[in-house]
């Protein structure tokens, strides 16, 4: 499956990373050579094998519904880039 | 007393021979002497260590002292650390002191081990080099121009040159086994499972595994028996007791089955390390083993299903580094869009970001199904591969890398270096623990021999490199550096 | 001119009723300080990791059992990948392969006293998002995610509704059962339900399904009318004026009665959903389920049949009592109180529901008890009092009088002297002072042709009742008079 500089730029807007065209260039090289080893996938017969999607077959443990939690917003505030009045502060959201 | 084990540091501890505050202002004396030409630290934790020292030293005089009371080591900077700044090797998380502490960070605290810092690593565990570090390479203590390997290469290069006896790294496609076995030290892949995820900032979910990594096998059974068990707050941790692995280390290898791989002793595997491999499966001979030629098909797909997998995990992960609550954010951003992806761009390596655009488009829309879900399937292919050989022979045995370490620049193209790792990742996939063990040299650059054992057989593998290092004297090699007097 | 049919879907979101969040311990509870019960999980802080509650499961399943819904054994989380701030991981955690619930049914009644089944297409397990606060941040908007990691069941419904009054019977159904089992306390205003509305139109008779508008976030029974009623309209228009529909999102703005496109630059989203891999399959083994199965209240339809069935109740009454859990306990009580159906129904959804529209009160806030409203029933229905004292005496139970107990009805007929007179020879007393005060009346009655006389006797009726100041009994008057004014 060949990379086009489109898809690149594509999944850079969809991971939130700033790119431009000229950047966009040098990881279509890249990125269409590690896909170009990652294709090899598809010489593999998988006809009636189901997917792994984790390593041991366990299934999810269940936690008992309690408040376990305090709070704790100033300590977790003290690493934030922006806070007021206990909020996190981003440019403005238009809904 | 820097080129002791844990083990013999832990009977010094306890016979009186030396203090803990004593082994930690000797062993901090050495990084602040040699670490500046290895760069294997990120942050020196210097109070907080000797405080912790003090503490150990306190409870021993009281005659409250554990197997581990005292005993120094390092992190890898990947595991967050109450207080102390957790920078996963990435700008992104250069201002982030951690709010809380990983399991394996509070088990250790509560074994009384003495933290003297944290060490370099590749950005959030991407690389097989230690060469994609926001904080710079880190240099092999045995050859200053050689990778540690990656991306527990911080951990391996402190340990190799005596800064400290053992040290924590993870692994989530051979970053522990890959540089222990290129600083020519032991280091161990539990079962995925086996050590509580909580608290070690994700890569891949369902790949990553924390380990020890120190001088001898002995060493990490005792740090495993301390980080191992079950953790409430990880629900991928398993619920199984946790032996005594020190225990077990006794047991004679008469009538062990080894199975060498065919596929690991192909193609690209350096004759010198096929040699040194080689060589050590006759020591294993001559300690009563047997040896048979098994086959593990699907070994070719392992790095392809990985770096769809891989990626995939990871691109979904590393989306909280978004400038909001914690992290990089950049400066006076226009509009939301912007704060992210300049955060982002300007926060994150070009190795993750080369990843984290590989795992956004194999997951997306018209792509998923021929990349994951093909990777998956393949993931199933290879762990049954293992499974299956499991059934002829106790353990695998074959390189951990196809070349020693290597010059540092020497892989300037991604796909050569992601080849690097094709003895160690087909282990993530299949979450089987994996342990490394020195195993001769190349040069002055050393070889690691892989051991491979069914999921939670760390027993067994623990003994089996054990009994190696009671018969060689590999591990007990020390580089130059390490030796310089001050 | 154009039949035009609407056709109805609805997402519809409940937040589930348990104490802490679906994948952390943090508090659930609604209107605390901002960011006070956003634990590290909720936050996403590196390293942190879910685990699921297992109430969230419980009463995910009890929904799935309470719409005859297939309960899959195995159910599996997958990661919804988007950016937006009140989003702290940059995904959401919720079910897109194998949700926990499969395709079930829901009966609404509509208000013809009519049944129609809507289908549920499968109902999924997620985690609700924090809030984005848009004032007095200088320009800037402010996150509070003490709501993210809430759990959310959400419902999807096939597009079976073809009014907005299905829509909005089927919304007031799910209410009803969700709050039946008590898995969510079903309060709009604090958006424990919310849901997305998809609407088209299409010729009548044509099979095909036109292209539909998601209208996002509404959130009240009203609201979805409206906004329907609004999008049906302007949907048809565009089409009758030749244009097109577009397949996009809008909003209701319910101050201008209107929906409105979300025109935002963004192309269309690539969620990249794939298994969240810090979660494991949820097995479910049968016993489980057949556990949970026997916890099961009676549900709306259920009791709506057995009102009609077993108690007699018209359809309409049923479907009325049955409409919530809260309605319905209130009018049991007050049936087995007073041993009678169909007066207790008459009084719950005459005088009291009444009472309680004025005074813009919820069932469960009314001011009279269930018991007290039945022990009034029954001392009509035993004559001890008749019906306008009866009405006396629910205005002041309505009043807190009586001293508040279970029998607070028969303290009021104590104390305000409302017993009915029964006593003949009291009556008797009355009746005769009655007609000798009234020569004229009495004169008139006696010429009067027979069957005129019936209406003629009212006056005499409305006499005794007031010397008796309404404690005698009406029908005994009746007769008693008819008995003396005829015999001359």
């Amino acid at each position: 499956m060949a990379l086009e500089p489109s898809d690149v730029m594509r999944a850079a807007h969809l991971a939130r990373l700033a790119m431009n065209d000229v950047d966009a260039a040098g990881y279509v090289d890249d990125l269409g050579r590690i896909l170009a080893m990652v294709d090899q996938l598809q010489e593999v017969d998988t006809h009636g094998v189901a997917p792994l999607a984790h390593p041991l077959d366990s299934t999810q443990r269940l936690r008992a519904d309690e408040v376990t939690e305090r709070d704790q917003r100033d300590h977790f505030q003290r690493v934030a880039p922006a806070v007021e009045n206990g909020l996190y502060l981003v440019p403005r959201v238009v809904e | 007393m820097h080129d002791q084990t844990l083990t013999q540091l832990a009977r010094a501890l306890a016979d009186g021979e030396v203090s803990s505050r004593e082994l930690t202002q000797t062993l901090l004396g050495r990084i602040e002497r040699l670490d500046g030409r290895l760069n294997s630290f990120i942050s020196i934790t210097h109070e907080q260590a000797l405080a912790a020292a003090d503490a150990a030293d306190a409870l021993r005089a009281k005659g409250q002292a554990g197997p581990l009371t005292g005993l120094p080591l390092a992190l890898k900077d990947i595991f967050c650390t109450d207080g102390v700044k957790t920078s996963c090797g990435s700008k992104m998380l250069d201002n982030f002191i951690a709010p809380y502490d990983a399991c394996v960070v509070e088990k250790l605290k509560s074994a009384g081990t003495v933290s003297l810092g944290k060490t370099n690593m590749d950005e959030f565990a991407m690389g097989s080099s230690n060469e994609n570090s926001h904080y710079g390479p880190v240099r092999n203590p045995w050859d200053l121009d050689a990778v540690p390997g990656g991306s527990s290469g911080g951990s391996a290069a402190a340990v190799a040159a005596g800064l400290v006896p053992a040290a924590m790294g993870t692994d989530t496609g051979g970053s522990i086994r890959q540089p222990a076995a290129f600083c020519g030290i032991t280091g161990l892949k539990p079962t995925y499972g086996r050590v509580s995820r909580y608290g070690i900032i994700a890569y891949a979910s369902s790949l990553d595994q924390a380990g020890p990594m120190a001088r001898t096998a002995e060493d990490c059974a005792l740090l495993l028996g301390a980080i191992a068990g079950h953790d409430l707050r990880d629900s991928t941790s398993v619920a199984r007791g946790v032996p005594d692995y020190r225990a077990e280390l006794g047991e004679s290898l008469s009538g062990l089955k080894i199975g060498l791989p065919r596929e690991y002793f192909g193609d690209g595997l350096a004759p010198e390390v096929e040699q040194a491999v080689r060589e050590a499966i006759k020591v294993y001979e001559s300690l009563g083993a047997s040896v048979h030629e098994v086959s593990l098909p699907h070994t070719h797909y392992a790095i392809p299903a990985y770096y769809v997998i891989a990626p995939a995990e990871a691109s979904s992960n590393l989306s909280r580094f978004d400038g909001v609550r914690f992290g990089h954010r950049c400066d006076a951003p226009s509009d939301l869009i912007d704060l992210y992806k300049r955060s982002r761009d300007e926060g994150f390596g070009s190795e993750v970001k080369r990843r984290i655009l590989i795992g956004t488009h194999t997951l997306s829309e018209g792509f998923f199904d021929a990349y994951y879900t093909q990777a998956q399937k393949v993931r199933r292919l290879i762990r049954q591969d293992f499974l299956d050989a499991f059934e002829e022979v106790d353990v695998l045995m074959g390189p951990a890398s196809p070349t020693p370490a290597f010059d540092l620049g020497a892989n300037k193209d991604p796909v050569s270096m992601y080849l690097q790792d094709i003895y160690t990742i087909a282990v993530n996939l299949a979450g089987i623990p994996g342990i490394s063990v020195p195993a001769g040299f190349v040069g002055s650059r050393p070889v690691g021999l892989q051991i491979l054992g069914p999921h939670f057989a760390e027993s067994q593998l623990l003994n089996v490199a054990h009994q190696f290092q009671q018969a060689t004297d590999w591990h007990q090699r020390r580089p130059a550096l390490a030796e310089e007097s001050a | 001119m154009m039949q035009w049919e609407t056709v109805i879907g609805l997402e519809v979101h409940v937040q589930l009723a348990t104490k802490s969040k679906i994948f952390s311990g943090a508090s659930t509870a609604f209107g605390a300080e901002p960011n006070s019960q956003a634990c590290a999980v909720d936050l996403g802080l590196p390293g942190v990791l879910p685990v699921l509650n297992e109430q969230a499961v419980a009463m995910a399943v009890k929904f799935g059992l309470g719409i005859n819904a297939e309960i899959p054994e195995v159910s599996v989380f997958d990661r919804k990948n988007y950016f937006y701030p009140d989003l702290p991981k940059g995904y959401q955690t919720s079910q897109m392969y194998h949700p926990i619930v499969g395709a079930g049914e829901v009966e609404i009644s509509l208000d013809d006293g009519a049944t129609k089944r809507i289908r549920v297409h499968h109902a999924h397990l997620e985690e609700d998002a924090g809030k984005s606060l848009h004032e007095d941040f200088h320009g800037m908007t402010g996150i509070d995610l003490n709501r993210a990691g809430t759990p959310l069941l959400e419902i999807v419904s096939e597009p079976d509704m073809r009014s907005a009054k299905e829509a909005a019977a089927y919304l007031k159904a799910i209410h009803a059962i969700v709050t039946y089992l008590g898995i969510s306390d079903g309060n709009m205003a604090e958006g424990s339900m919310r849901c997305d509305v998809n609407v088209s139109v299409r010729p009548k008779g044509q099979e095909a399904f036109g292209t539909r508008a998601e209208i996002k976030n509404v959130n009240s029974f009203r609201f979805v009318e409206r906004a329907i009623a609004f999008e049906v309209e302007r949907q048809i228009e565009l089409l009758e004026d030749g244009g097109t529909v577009v397949q996009e999102t809008r909003l209701y703005d319910p101050e201008a009665d209107e929906t409105r496109s979300m025109r935002t630059k963004e192309e269309a989203n690539d969620y990249r959903y794939f298994p969240c891999p810090d979660l494991l399959p949820v097995v479910l083994d049968r016993a489980y389920v057949d556990h949970l199965r026997s916890t099961l209240p009676e549900l709306p339809a259920e009791k709506r049949a057995r009102f009609e069935s077993q108690l007699g109740l018209s359809a309409y009454d049923a479907s009325v009592l049955a409409s919530s859990r809260a309605m319905a306990e209130y009018f049991e009580v007050v049936k087995d109180t007073c041993g009678d159906a169909k007066h207790a129904a008459n009084w719950v959804m005459g005088e009291l529901s009444g009472a309680l529209n004025r005074e813009n009160l919820a069932i469960e806030q009314s001011p009279v008890a269930a018991e007290q409203l039945g022990g009034l029933v029954a001392r009509v229905l035993d004559d001890t009092i008749n019906g306008k004292a009866a009405k006396q005496v629910f205005q002041a139970l309505w009043n807190g009088e009586g001293g508040g107990e279970a029998n607070a009805a028969d303290a009021i007929i104590e104390a305000k002297g409302l017993k009915q007179v029964t006593d003949s020879g009291a009556i008797e007393a009355m009746i005769d002072q009655v007609i000798a005060d009234s020569p004229v009346q009495v004169a008139q009655y006696r010429d009067a042709e027979p069957d005129k006389r019936g209406k003629m006797i009212g006056y005499f009726v409305g006499q005794v009742m007031k010397a008796s100041r309404g404690t005698a009994n009406p029908q005994q008057v009746n007769a008693l008079l008819k008995e003396k004014l005829d015999q001359a």
